[in-house]
């Protein structure tokens, strides 16, 4: 075989189920063989926050809290994109998983990291969503745009989800 | 056939099958034969593609009642 091929996922979303789809098709490529990048922006970010409360270097200012508060901590903590129900689709969907024997989010991106998915997190909208790195998980990238294009021009698959 | 390694992969949903294959592959050596058993229908097409495109080549695919059998020779 030539040079490894690469797949990059630009996850915008913070949704339980569009989330799990990006670290199914990241487990997925990088079964192939691929070098994959997942490049995380705005809600997607939320996938790398770690789930316990941290103490910050940084103080943060009033909507900086205020965002830390409504955004979900941590993958298992998402919401769904449709039929959310007030936090009760999340558990039925959970239920599915399970019964089905289908991998959970939180399962996924540590398989993710196991097979050597590069993580990567966009400053920029860290900055925005008043995200410090001290929230997220320790083994992961920081990048913006250029970073990501840099891998996707050479991207055989390239998705924003 | 001769098999040198067998993966059950039975009850496990996508993307697992394939990556247990490929982390099954990773330890093993060229012309070494991988026998699959895996009961997610997805994975007939999955394991077929995946064999073309990572250059391993798939040998024989047996439908046992549910239970999917593949052989794939590393390549």
């Amino acid at each position: 075989m030539t040079e490894a091929k690469k797949t990059t996922i630009v996850l915008f979303s913070g949704d339980y189920d569009k989330a799990m789809a990006a670290y199914i098709i990241a487990n997925g490529a990088a079964a192939y063989d691929h070098e994959v990048t997942i490049f995380h922006t705005f809600w997607g970010l939320n996938a790398l926050r770690k789930d316990e409360e941290v103490l910050l270097p940084k103080k943060k200012s009033f909507m900086e809290k205020m965002f830390g508060k409504m955004m979900p901590r941590g993958a298992d903590n998402m919401g769904l994109s449709r039929m959310n129900f007030a936090g009760m689709g999340p558990k039925m969907i959970k239920d599915v998983i399970k019964k089905h024997n289908a991998v959970p989010l939180p399962q996924l991106i540590e398989l993710a990291k196991e097979q050597d998915v590069k993580l990567v997190a966009c400053t920029m909208t860290m900055d925005l969503l008043g995200l410090q790195k001290e929230e997220l998980f320790e083994d992961i990238e920081y990048a913006g745009v250029a970073g990501y294009l840099g891998d996707a021009q050479d991207g055989n698959v390239n998705l924003f989800i | 056939m001769n098999v040198d390694k067998v993966l059950d992969a039975t009850g496990l949903a996508c993307p697992m099958p394939i990556v247990k294959t490929k982390q099954e592959m990773k330890g093993m050596e060229a012309g070494q034969v991988l026998e699959i058993h895996t009961t997610d229908p997805g994975a007939k097409s999955d394991l077929t593609a995946w064999a073309k495109s990572t250059g391993n080549e798939l040998l024989e695919l047996q439908e046992d009642g549910d239970v999917l059998k593949f052989w794939i020779k590393k390549g």
